[in-house]
């Protein structure tokens, strides 16, 4: 089986409403053992891990843990949970089946970096796991987990929750703070960046949920065991959230180094009607669309590098031959148009253009020129703008503009 | 020390010195466009970004802190495409109709893409016309001219701590507004125009009243006459060309003379005179067991400021018009009596650094005769600067003239009025001799000269220690009302004024006013201040005479009625 299931495995087995069902699975295990050993420990066994972040960008976690923990006074842990990328659904499942392993990996950043305060930023939309979060922290409150003088080991942590307002760009981690702080979601000037100046200008460490929930597994095992599963550069499992046009739809959590063929087909069980594949757009809206001869490619955060992208949340997005590549980037780009901030002009205006641009594609209106100016645009995009949206929302275009250049051609007004 | 390569070039700088200053310390020049100087570093319009080798992205030298070994690429073909990409971005979402606008040829982005060669756009433009707010006498915003830099924000926020404009909206209908999208006369907007000033485009400028002044010019049978404030002199001069300090007082005599005013008078004349009156105030105040801290009145913007933020503290609030107001006053009184015409027949023309100024010519009790206002129209130092180069004058080669009588004679402390503690200094010169009866050995008081914020002082009266203090920017000015609201301030007199640096720094003056042009503006202050035979507002002889002539003393009937006002408080 290429499935391994370390994040998903308690799914559907636990009741996510029970905190003792959680203990029963060996919950709270990891924090056990954690609180057992020196904080400088438990970020040695991160580092060990190699564990890079889960909600996109891959960011070596261990160099933020470290600067959070080495930071004076008053510091923050927020989970990112505002999972709004088109075609995620990860953080969801990870909160609707096992919410208690994301609050034991929050707990667990506090005791290593000496947080005191924690917030779950959960997307607006996701009411049901914001209810089930709410839940859980009342129940490990309950159980002593959270509150004052954990486990005696006198530190404090407390989580409270925070709901989205239905703003994709709050999944950015500035844009994520100015919302906690009670302001619209845009983002800020980087550096310093969110652990030397977070919440308040205070220090604060940002990971995805899925992040949280693999450190107890990772101070479970060690990190150096942990550093063996998966490839060297992405260590670990990852959830993948499959969607399209395969037959099986779903959440599957396999090693990085799976390839995207596999997961379609083995675990996807293939196209629906057996049609032929004419792209897959991988990590959401802002990832690349590869064709359907690239899809031996293994899922690897530095082999997503390549597509200038740095997306790597896990989605794979499967596009039968039915649909023109045309549909599928204006409705990526619609997208960035609706849910720019507005700070930054090239993000700001240039999207509008990109729209603009491809109507021109759509309409047969287009020449030679305007197949340039795409390209020119997208790549000024990407490479001026001031957060991850605008660095990240042209790598459909671009990877299109590389893999499917006579899709171009074939709307070129001669 | 920092040591790395711009362009190939050799450069050291110290820690935490970013891209962009140490470009500038090279003399290499890299475009910037949200960045201003004395305000937050933004990033938001990506111009001034560079190329470091080794990054795929391209940096805001703007924001980012050089490093040891860095190389950067200021002008690599990567940088300059993007930078033209970015403008003409801008350019599709702008007003770019750039003969119909006031900033035409004093634009920053129209400069920009000058300089960047960008002579058509690659993209269609993309701008949806929204109403222009000129609901109110003093500003004008033009969000379709608006490029959302959101230096207007920050001077509004951070220097002036209104925070009356914010971002509205996201992505392609965000809005530099009010909140919720009201017009600026519905909110607590004390139209200081420091907003206008620093907008690199022509989204906020103030109101133009040029026209009505041409029309009086041109009426045979109005007798126009002119006031200039004290800043004026020194900042007119960049208007029509000139470097920032240049002493430009007998040319604007000039000017205005050959664009036909009837007569031509000095605003530092009333500037005295108000040294009188509230030099005398703060005495009686001392004396009589009054309202203390006395707080200055000269400046409109904190009139406004104060009426609406502070209604509780405006009986310590001197009583005393402004020098354009007691000018005004006289104007349609004293004046017309004295040249035997009809006060209707006058028509009052003030020349201000300040955009506050044109809200103050409008309030009700500013009027004599209670129908008609006493100043009629109020132009900023950039509104002047039009007529002159409208009328094709050459200010350059002007030959200086002087201004007119009976309004004639002048000092040095009303000269520093606009410089921030001018005034204080100015009515200390006055009180220390009228109180402690003998002559001041030194007339300077140089701790409250300068551009710190708040500005403190001890001055012997009659015997006693009196602390004053001096704040300019709405944030400092806050500081100190706050310690008069709680009764907690040391001082016996204050000088407020809304402007960084006072008036000289006024939202009225020529564009591009930063610290160094402010420096370089208030040095001219003081050397006019030095320049000048007398230097004490009580030893100006046509003060006296004005006094004998018609007012009779300070404090007096005939200046209640006159030189004085009172505010209220208001809840916008």
């Amino acid at each position: 089986m290429i499935e391994m299931k370390v994040i998903s495995k308690r799914f559907g087995k636990v009741d996510p409403l029970s905190i003792d069902s959680y203990i029963k699975h060996d919950g709270y295990k990891g924090l056990e053992k954690a609180i057992s050993n020196h904080p400088s420990h438990i970020i040695d066994e991160v580092e060990k891990s190699k564990i890079r972040g889960r909600g996109g960008a891959g960011f070596p976690t261990y160099i933020k843990v470290r600067a959070l923990s080495k930071e004076a006074g008053k510091k923050y842990i927020v989970c990112n949970a505002d999972e709004g990328e088109p075609g995620n659904f990860k953080d969801r499942m990870i909160m609707e089946n096992d919410p208690h392993s994301v609050i034991e990996g929050m707990i667990i950043m506090a005791y290593a970096t000496g947080a005191e305060q924690g917030y779950i930023y959960i997307r607006g939309e996701y009411q049901i796991a914001m209810n089930i979060m709410k839940e859980t922290i009342k129940q490990a409150k309950d159980k002593g987990f959270l509150g004052k003088n954990i486990f005696n080991k006198g530190f404090n942590f407390e989580i409270e929750i925070r709901s989205g307002a239905g703003s994709y760009v709050c999944g950015e981690e500035f844009s994520l703070i100015e919302s906690i702080e009670g302001k619209p979601g845009r983002s800020r000037t980087k550096p310093p960046f969110p652990t030397e100046k977070g919440i308040h200008n205070l220090p604060t460490l940002i990971n995805n949920v899925e992040t949280f929930a693999n450190f107890p597994y990772i101070i479970t095992i060690g990190g150096d065991k942990f550093a063996q599963i998966g490839t060297n550069s992405s260590t670990g499992t990852k959830l993948i959230s499959l969607s399209g046009n395969v037959k099986k739809k779903g959440l599957y959590e396999v090693p990085f180094g799976t390839s995207i063929r596999d997961v379609i087909f083995k675990l996807g069980k293939g196209v629906k009607d057996d049609r032929k594949i004419k792209m897959v757009q991988l990590g959401g809206a802002s990832g690349p669309i590869i064709p359907e001869y690239m899809l031996d490619m293994s899922i690897d955060f530095d082999r997503f590098e390549n597509f200038d992208s740095k997306t790597g949340t896990g989605a794979i997005i499967v596009i039968d031959d039915r649909f023109d590549i045309f549909d599928i980037l204006l409705t990526n780009m619609k997208f960035f148009v609706h849910q720019s901030c507005g700070k930054c002009a090239p993000c700001r205006e240039g999207h509008i253009q990109i729209v603009n641009l491809l109507n021109k594609f759509i309409n047969h209106r287009a020449t030679e020129k305007d197949l340039m100016s795409l390209e020119n645009l997208a790549n000024v995009i990407q490479q001026t703008s001031l957060c991850g949206l605008g660095q990240t929302s042209m790598t459909s275009i671009i990877s299109s503009l590389r893999y499917f250049r006579d899709d171009y051609f074939a709307k070129v007004r001669y | 020390m920092v040591n790395f390569k711009i362009n190939n070039i050799d450069v050291s700088v110290e820690e935490n010195t970013t891209i962009l200053q140490a470009a500038r310390k090279y003399h290499i020049d890299i475009p910037t466009l949200c960045n201003y100087p004395d305000l937050e570093i933004k990033s938001d319009c990506r111009v001034c970004v560079v190329e470091i080798e080794g990054q795929k992205r391209l940096f805001t030298s703007c924001s980012t802190v050089a490093r040891e070994g860095m190389v950067i690429n200021t002008n690599s073909p990567k940088v300059l495409n993007a930078r033209k990409t970015i403008i003409e971005l801008i350019l599709a979402n702008h007003d770019a109709n750039c003969t119909a606008c006031p900033k035409n040829l004093n634009c920053e982005l129209q400069t920009l893409a000058n300089k960047l060669g960008i002579d058509k756009n690659r993209f269609p433009t993309v701008l949806e016309v929204k109403p222009i707010d000129d609901k109110n006498p003093v500003l004008v915003r033009n969000i379709n001219r608006c490029i959302k830099c959101g230096r207007c924000i920050d001077v509004c926020k951070n220097i002036q701590a209104m925070s009356v404009l914010d971002i509205m909206g996201r992505s392609k209908d965000i809005e530099i507004t009010p909140a919720y999208g009201k017009y600026l006369t519905d909110e607590f907007c004390t139209y200081c125009g420091q907003c206008s000033s620093v907008c690199p485009v022509g989204a906020i400028i103030e109101k133009d009243d040029t026209d009505q002044v041409w029309e009086a010019l041109n009426n045979p049978h109005l007798h126009v006459v002119v006031q200039v404030a004290p800043a004026v002199r020194v900042s007119l001069g960049e208007e029509l060309g000139m470097e920032p300090g240049s002493i430009v007082t007998d040319k604007i005599v000039a000017a205005l003379n050959y664009l036909g005013f009837d007569a031509v008078y000095d605003t530092d004349f009333t500037a005295d005179l108000t040294i009188i009156e509230e030099g005398n105030e703060l005495i009686h105040r001392v004396t009589n067991n009054g309202v203390l801290p006395m707080i200055t009145s000269c400046c409109p913007g904190w009139i406004n400021f104060a009426e609406q933020k502070y209604p509780d503290i405006l009986d310590h609030i001197s009583s005393c018009k402004s020098p354009q107001q007691m000018f005004g006053a006289l104007a349609k009184s004293y004046y017309p009596e004295k040249i035997k015409k009809d006060p209707k027949d006058i028509f009052v023309v003030s020349i201000m650094p300040c955009t506050a100024k044109k809200y103050e010519a409008k309030r009700a009790e500013m009027s004599v005769d209670n129908v008609n206002p006493d100043v009629d129209v109020v132009l900023t130092t950039r509104e002047l600067g039009k007529m002159i180069k409208q009328m094709g004058i050459n200010f350059d080669s002007i030959k200086g003239e002087e201004f007119d009588k009976p309004f004639g004679i002048t000092t040095g402390a009303a000269a520093i009025f606009g410089a921030t503690g001018g005034v204080m200094e100015a009515a200390l010169r006055t009180v220390y001799e009228v109180v402690n009866k003998e002559e001041l050995k030194d007339i300077n008081f140089t701790d409250v000269r300068g551009t710190k914020g708040l500005k403190e002082a001890e001055v012997d009266l009659g015997g006693t220690k009196v602390k004053v203090a001096v704040a300019h920017t709405l944030a400092n000015a806050k500081i100190v009302c706050d310690q008069v609201r709680e009764g907690t301030s040391p001082y016996t007199f204050i000088e407020i004024m809304t402007c960084p640096g006072g008036c000289i720094g006024g939202g009225g003056q020529p564009y591009g006013t930063t610290s160094e042009v402010r420096e370089k503006r208030i040095e001219a202050v003081y050397q006019v201040d030095e320049d000048m035979s007398i230097r004490k507002s009580h030893d100006n002889p046509d003060i006296k005479a004005l006094y004998d002539d018609y007012l009779e003393k300070p404090l007096g009937e005939k200046s209640h009625k006159l030189l004085h006002t009172h505010y209220k408080a208001r809840n916008k």
